[in-house]
């Protein structure tokens, strides 16, 4: 079989595999989010927490629940890693110096897993799976939470009412991530990922040379953080790690995981919704998003486009592992920046410029297609209602969306939405690029360099956690910036994205009249992606011109 | 005032209690069965796959290694031996392949020591090989995202089969014929890239026979 034929079936067959899971994931993620009866251990889980599951919340309570759960694990695990020296599995590391330890603790509990550590060297056993990867579970259920109050503003009516963030947050866990998880953990182990408590281990090699082969916990970790969308890497090299991602079928098995709840949260919503065509509308377009940025990113590093290094060397491999090969390294590298994943099976800062920017510009339109497990869903879903709004204009009609009203109030929210992350990338970036010491942290010069640094913060700021890794971001500058950069660009859109689900929740839905613009047809989907490309590529044109851009038309 | 405090700490207190009730589920019971699963069905795989010979571990077939000559002065030579097959460049730690500094370079695709790192390397393996620069594979030439690649491309080890044979005083066509049998194909047909394992392959060469 020729390399075209075999990278193409490798792309059909995840496409399948992910088609045949829309249905009965999405579906039972309705069932989960809406069914009025409790399991006995969660009913266990409220009486040991000291947290009510027995009644829904307005909205602010709703986002106190969240906030709170959310500083306690900041701290928790800032504590945990300072203190790691003095515990269990420790492996010889020692206490995290105070300003990685915050920007690793904010990684973390937002979905980010940005790494300024290398996981080997910095973190003891017992942190990764008791402190890191616990929040791999309730960071990516917290997401999912968010966009389950959002989608029931839409279904429920007259009400305050979003939903309850205690029983949402324990329902995702016990009921889907976990069970799915503890399965792909297993497969894992059978295709090579390793699962062990053993410390460093020294060996003479077949040529009489020394080295230290390193244990862990690992096929455990990585269930979660592919399925999660977290993306942390027990080892610094991430999913390139050859005991983390063995060999192409695990490899396969890793992009599907991190893909698929995003794709089969649509399905959810149609489902809740009660009209499954609106979901579909929605995939839809995630899945256009998707399969033209494949297209872009594979057709780049196939024939190394404006890569003089690439063209030194017969092909783009520098970053690469051989098991993988260029096709399924830009299969992980779109999927991965599409989504708030950020694990890496390459590394992206030696991918050609259309190809490593195109992974900038993937997270740049706000990780919707299909986005991480519950952000991607409430991001897209605030575009679409932008959409609504813009044709509204259009036909000076007053917008609505699934019976809705969309009035001022309901846009600021939006607009404030939007805005959030590109303010947060762009000052950050500015702010980075004026001062020296921060310039001094790139590793490639010039527009190259730059790339690194917009890399970083649209990492961050997106919580994204993947990186341009030549930037030495391990400085107390870049930790606590991108530390902060992390918390604000989590944290305030689901503040927006809550306090819309409030406003729409007390409304009393309009009916559906000639007038009302369908949300379900092929013109809405090609209305969404044009505004998506707009919005996105207004914002941050300027900017990927100084970087990939220029580098790319040298 | 206090009235709001009080609330506010009760609030975060029931948060701390929730996020201690996550922590043993998904961080303490969920790891431990899963190794304790792992160990009992999958031990080779779990503890890393490691290849022995007679006693200790001397590999983990998945984890890639130098095969320089003997250091001299307690310092890796750097230089290549010419009776093993050789694995590709790596960025892990100054040696490379080392497991506890696992990464890759990080150079752009347009960096000017890149570029010229991938044509000294080109010259190198060729002068080394015996083979035209211009037959060198792409994955000879640059280092891996890991930098613990234990792979090379099928191309990449026939190349240096004349060069390995020669060395090891072995009959070459012995040599190719071991190749061949370490040839993998892609994964089901269709997934990854055809390779080779060298850490395999050098394993399994110590033990042919000369000739």
């Amino acid at each position: 079989m020729n390399e075209t034929l075999a990278g193409w079936l490798q792309i059909l067959a995840l496409v399948g595999a992910l088609a045949l899971s829309f249905r009965p994931l999405g579906d039972y993620l309705a069932h989960v989010l809406t069914c009025p009866r409790h399991w006995r251990v969660e009913r266990l889980v409220y009486r040991v927490g000291g947290v009510r599951g027995d009644a829904d919340q307005p909205w602010p309570a709703y986002l106190r629940g969240l906030l709170a759960f959310s500083a306690v694990s900041v701290l928790f695990l800032y504590a945990f890693q300072r203190l790691q020296n003095h515990l269990l599995l420790s492996v010889g590391t020692k206490p995290v110096a105070p300003d990685l330890a915050f920007n690793t603790a904010a990684s973390f509990v937002t979905n980010t897993n940005w790494q300024s550590y290398s996981g080997e060297s910095a973190m003891g056993h017992l942190v990764q799976m008791a402190g890191l990867a616990v929040q791999n579970f309730v960071s990516a259920a917290v997401g999912i939470a968010v966009v389950a109050a959002l989608i029931r503003g839409f279904t429920r009516k007259k009400t305050d009412r979003v939903g309850n963030f205690w029983v949402d947050l324990t329902r995702i866990v016990l009921r889907v991530l976990l069970p799915i998880s503890f399965v792909m953990a297993i497969v894992l182990v059978a295709g090579g990922t390793i699962q062990n408590f053993h410390g460093i281990q020294s060996i003479t090699t077949i040529a009489g040379d020394h080295q230290s082969i390193t244990g862990g916990p690992v096929a455990s970790q990585e269930a979660i953080k592919e399925l999660g969308t977290n993306g942390g890497g027990f080892y610094n090299a991430n999913s390139t790690h050859p005991f983390e991602n063995p060999n192409p079928f695990t490899n396969w098995l890793e992009i599907y995981l991190l893909l698929v709840i995003g794709f089969s949260l649509p399905r959810t919503f149609g489902r809740m919704v009660g009209d499954n065509r609106q979901g579909y509308a929605i995939v839809a377009v995630m899945g256009l998003v998707w399969a033209a940025s494949v297209a872009i990113v594979t057709a780049n590093e196939l024939h190394s486009v404006s890569s003089s290094a690439g063209h030194a060397a017969g092909g783009m491999m520098e970053g690469k592992e051989q098991r993988f090969g260029i096709w399924a390294s830009a299969l992980f590298a779109v999927s991965t920046t599409l989504t708030s994943c950020g694990a890496v099976n390459s590394f992206h800062d030696s991918y050609t410029p259309g190809g490593g920017g195109m992974t900038i510009f993937n997270m740049m339109l706000g990780e919707i297609a299909p986005g991480g497990t519950g952000s991607g869903l409430y991001g897209i879903l605030i575009l679409a209602i932008v959409t609504v709004f813009v044709a509204g204009l259009m036909v000076g009609r007053t917008p609505e969306y699934l019976g809705k009203k969309l009035g001022a109030r309901e846009m600021k929210f939006a607009s404030l939405y939007i805005l959030t992350t590109p303010g947060l990338v762009l000052v950050g970036a500015g702010l980075a690029m004026a001062l020296p010491g921060e310039r001094a942290a790139m590793l490639n010069s010039g527009q190259h360099g730059f790339s690194e640094v917009l890399y970083a913060f649209t990492s961050a700021a997106n919580n994204n956690g993947s990186a341009f890794a030549g930037l030495s971001a391990n400085t107390a500058w870049y930790n606590t910036a991108l530390g902060l950069v992390m918390i604000l660009g989590r944290f305030l859109p689901m503040v927006f994205v809550l306090a819309l689900s409030g406003s729409l929740a007390r409304q009393q839905p309009v009916p559906v009249t000639a007038g009302t613009l369908p949300t379900h047809r092929p013109q809405f989907v090609g209305l969404l992606t044009g505004v998506l490309l707009i919005v996105v590529g207004l914002t941050y044109f300027p900017a990927l011109a100084l970087g990939p851009l220029a580098e790319g038309l040298r | 005032m206090a009235g709001s405090l009080t609330r506010l700490l009760r609030h975060h207190l029931a948060a701390l209690r929730m996020l201690l009730v996550f922590t043993v589920i998904t961080g303490i019971a969920y790891p431990l069965v899963v190794t304790g699963i792992a160990q009992a069905v999958f031990p080779h795989q779990a503890n890393g796959s490691l290849v022995k010979d007679g006693g200790g571990p001397v590999a983990s077939s998945l984890i890639g290694q130098r095969f320089n000559l003997p250091s001299q002065k307690g310092q890796p030579s750097g230089s290549p031996d010419p009776k093993w097959f050789q694995p590709r460049p790596s960025a892990a730690g100054p040696a490379g392949y080392d497991p506890k500094s696992s990464g890759a370079s990080n150079l752009g695709p347009n960096n000017a020591g890149l570029v010229k790192a991938v044509r000294d390397r080109r010259t190198a393996v060729a002068a080394f090989d015996r083979v035209p620069p211009s037959s060198v594979p792409p994955d000879a030439l640059t280092a891996s995202g890991s930098g613990l690649d234990p792979d090379i491309s099928p191309a990449y080890a026939y190349e240096q089969v004349n060069r390995v044979a020669k060395a090891r005083s072995l009959d070459p066509a012995a040599v190719r014929k071991l190749v061949a049998e370490h040839v993998q194909g892609r994964t089901l047909g269709f997934l990854g890239q055809g390779r080779v394992n060298v850490i395999v392959l050098n394993h399994d060469l110590a033990a042919l026979k000369r000739r």
